[in-house]
C-alpha cells in the first residue's frame, strides 16, 4: 500500500519561472489498486510519478510504501520496490547491452560478482515468450536494434521480473504505433493483473482511463481533483468525465490531444 | 635496412606497444565503457611509474607492481569522488587531479623529477637473469609485457562480464536504466574509475621498469596516445564481444607504436610524437562526423550552382 501524504514540490522557487508543480497532494493506493490518473498538461501527472520514485525530494509531505517511509530515499534504493515505464521507449534500456545482459542487470541476482546463469537464461527465455515477439530467440542481439514497441515490452518485463510493490505507467504506450500499443497494453494488462501488481497509469485516452482498472483519479493544478471507483465510475461515459471536470476544476479540460482521443 | 634490424625494430614497438596498452584497456573500460574521458591518466602513469620506481629502488621488486596499481586506485577514487559526490564536472575533476598529481609525483620521487633504476633490480631484471643462457634470452621485456597485457584482458573480459560488471557498462550507456535497476551508478563509476586507474598505473610502473628511468613527463600526452591507440584498434576489432574490443584495443597500441617507429625511420623527429597522436585522434573521432556531413555540404554547393 502506498500512502501519500500532503506533498508539495516548487520547481525554481525564487525566480520568475517558479512552478508550484504539487499542491499538498495526498493519495492512498491500495494493494492491487489499477489506477488510471487523466488531467491536462501541466496537471502534474508527470511530476507525481517522479515524487514517488524519487527523480527529486518532495519539498513537505510524506510518503510511506508497505508501512516504510521511502520520502528521503534515493531513487536507485526506491527502484527496488517502484518499476516505472515512460513515453520513450528509449529511457528503459541500455541499447549498447544486448537484451540478456539487460534483464540480467535488472534481475539483479547473484551478488556483484555473480554471472548468467544458465537458469537466469531460462527465466529470461521463458519470460521473453510470454511477450510473443520472439525476442527470446535474440537474447544475444543489442538492446539498440529492437523496435520502439519491442525496447516497451522489454522494459515492461524488466520493470516487473522481480515483482515491484508498484508500477507507474507514464503513457507508455502513447509512442508506439496503434497496433504494438494494443498490444503492449494488453501485456501490461496480463502482468499486473497475474502478478497481482498495484499499478498508477497516466493516460491521455478517456475512454481507456475508464475501461482500464479499477479506479480513476483527475488532476488539475498539481491536486488530485476527482477520484471515483467502483459502481459510480463502472456508470461513467466520457461526457460525464468531462462534465466531472468541469465541476470541478471550474473550467473545462482543454487539451487538444485528450479531446481528439475521446 | 637488414632483416635483424627491423625485427628489432619490430621487437621494440611490440614491447612498447604491450606496455602502453595497458593504459589503453584502461581507457578502454573508463572512456569506452564507462564513457568518462579520464584526464587524470598522465599524471596517474606518472603516479604509477614514480611510486613503482621508489618501491623498486627500496629493494622490492615485486611490490613495486601491487604499490603502483594502489596508488592508481587511489588517484581514481578522488577523480571519481570529486564528480560524483563533489559536483565537479567529469572533465574538470580529471584535470584537477592531473594537476594535483604533479607535485604529488615529484614529492614521491623524493623532490626530485628524475629517477634512475639502471642498477636497481626490478621484474624485468629478474626475468632476464632467469633467462639468461636459453633461446628466450632476448625476450624477456616482451615475455613481462605479455604476462602482464594477458592477465589484465583475461581478467577485464571476466569481470565485465559480471553484474557489476554489466552495471558499469550500463552506466556509460544508460545511466537512468542503472538507477532503475537499484543500483548506484556512483558507486559503479567510482569502481570503474579505480580499476581503469590501476592499470594505467601498472602501465607507468612498467614502462618506468622496462627504461630503467622514470621522469616527471613520462605521462605525459599519454591519455592522447592511449585514446589514439583505443580508437585505431577500434577501426579493427571495434564490435563483437568485450574480449575481442578489449584485443583490439591491444592491437592498437602496438600498430600505433609500430607506425611510430615506422615514421621515425623516415627521419619524422621523435619530438612529433605527440603531435602524430593528437592528429590520429581529431581524424577518428570527426572523421565519421565529417563524413556525414558530406551529402548536406553537396547539396548546399549543388543548391548554389543552380541559383548562379
Amino acid at each position: 500500500m502506498l500512502v501519500i501524504d500532503k506533498i508539495t514540490k516548487t520547481f525554481n522557487p525564487g525566480t520568475i519561472n517558479e512552478k508550484q508543480a504539487l499542491k499538498g497532494l495526498s493519495l492512498t493506493v491500495n494493494d492491487s489498486d489499477f489506477i488510471t490518473i487523466i488531467g491536462a498538461n501541466g496537471a502534474g501527472k508527470s511530476t507525481l510519478f517522479n515524487a514517488i520514485r524519487g527523480k527529486f525530494l518532495t519539498d513537505s509531505g510524506s510518503i510511506l510504501l508497505d508501512g516504510e517511509d521511502i520520502t528521503l530515499q534515493p531513487d536507485y534504493v526506491r527502484a527496488r520496490n517502484i518499476g516505472m515505464l515512460f513515453q520513450d521507449p528509449m529511457l528503459g534500456s541500455a541499447p549498447g547491452m544486448t537484451i540478456e545482459e539487460n534483464l540480467a542487470l535488472a534481475a539483479g541476482r547473484g551478488g556483484w560478482f555473480g554471472r548468467i546463469s544458465k537458469a537466469d537464461r531460462e527465466l529470461f527465455r521463458e519470460r521473453l515468450s510470454l511477450l510473443d515477439m520472439g525476442l527470446e530467440d535474440r537474447m544475444d542481439s543489442l538492446v539498440g536494434l529492437l523496435s520502439g514497441g519491442q525496447r516497451q515490452a522489454l522494459t515492461l518485463m524488466m520493470a516487473t521480473i522481480n515483482k515491484p510493490k508498484l508500477l507507474m505507467l507514464d503513457e507508455h504506450t502513447a509512442a508506439l504505433d496503434p497496433a504494438t500499443a494494443e498490444k503492449v497494453l494488453e501485456l501490461t494488462k496480463s502482468i499486473v493483473r497475474d502478478n497481482n501488481i498495484s499499478c498508477l497509469m497516466v493516460t491521455h485516452n478517456m475512454q481507456s482511463a475508464l475501461d482500464l482498472g479499477n479506479r480513476t483519479i483527475m488532476m488539475d493544478q498539481g491536486n488530485i481533483i476527482f477520484d471515483t471507483s467502483g459502481e459510480e465510475r463502472a456508470k461513467l461515459t466520457v461526457n460525464d468525465f468531462l462534465l466531472k471536470f468541469k465541476e470541478a476544476a471550474g473550467k473545462a479540460l482543454d487539451s487538444d490531444r485528450m479531446l481528439l482521443e475521446r | 635496412m637488414d632483416i635483424s634490424s627491423i625485427l628489432s625494430l619490430l621487437q621494440t614497438s611490440v614491447e612498447l606497444g604491450l606496455v602502453s596498452s595497458l593504459t589503453v584497456l584502461a581507457l578502454f573500460l573508463s572512456y569506452t565503457m564507462l564513457n568518462v574521458c579520464d584526464l587524470s591518466t598522465d599524471g596517474c602513469f606518472t603516479l604509477g611509474a614514480a611510486v613503482g620506481a621508489v618501491v623498486a629502488l627500496s629493494g622490492h621488486p615485486f611490490l613495486s607492481i601491487p604499490a603502483a596499481m594502489l596508488a592508481g586506485v587511489t588517484s581514481g577514487f578522488i577523480t571519481g569522488m570529486l564528480q560524483t559526490k563533489m559536483g565537479i564536472d567529469s572533465l574538470l575533476s580529471g584535470i584537477i587531479v592531473n594537476t594535483a598529481l604533479y607535485s604529488i609525483n615529484i614529492a614521491i620521487m623524493g623532490n626530485s623529477s628524475l629517477i634512475n633504476l639502471n642498477k636497481t633490480e626490478t621484474v624485468f631484471t629478474i626475468l632476464k637473469t632467469a633467462l639468461s643462457g636459453t633461446s628466450m634470452a632476448g625476450m624477456y621485456k616482451a615475455v613481462i609485457a605479455v604476462i602482464a597485457v594477458a592477465a589484465t584482458v583475461i581478467f577485464l573480459a571476466l569481470f565485465l562480464s559480471t553484474r557489476l560488471g554489466l552495471a558499469i557498462r550500463a552506466t556509460g550507456n544508460n545511466p537512468d536504466m542503472v538507477r532503475s535497476s537499484s543500483i548506484n551508478p556512483v558507486f559503479t563509476t567510482l569502481v570503474g574509475l579505480c580499476v581503469a586507474n590501476a592499470f594505467t598505473a601498472l602501465s607507468g610502473c612498467m614502462l618506468g621498469q622496462l627504461q630503467k628511468s622514470v621522469n616527471i613527463d613520462i605521462g605525459t600526452g599519454m591519455v592522447t596516445m592511449a585514446l589514439a591507440s583505443l580508437l585505431i584498434g577500434r577501426a579493427f576489432l571495434g564490435r563483437g564481444k568485450i574480449t575481442t574490443r578489449a584485443i583490439g584495443a591491444v592491437l592498437g597500441a602496438v600498430i600505433f607504436r609500430i607506425v611510430y617507429a615506422v615514421a621515425l625511420r623516415f627521419n619524422m623527429p621523435a619530438f612529433m610524437l605527440k603531435f602524430v597522436s593528437s592528429v590520429i585522434v581529431i581524424i577518428a573521432i570527426s572523421g565519421p562526423y565529417l563524413k556525414s556531413r558530406i551529402p548536406v555540404i553537396k547539396r548546399r554547393l549543388s543548391a548554389k550552382k543552380a541559383r548562379a
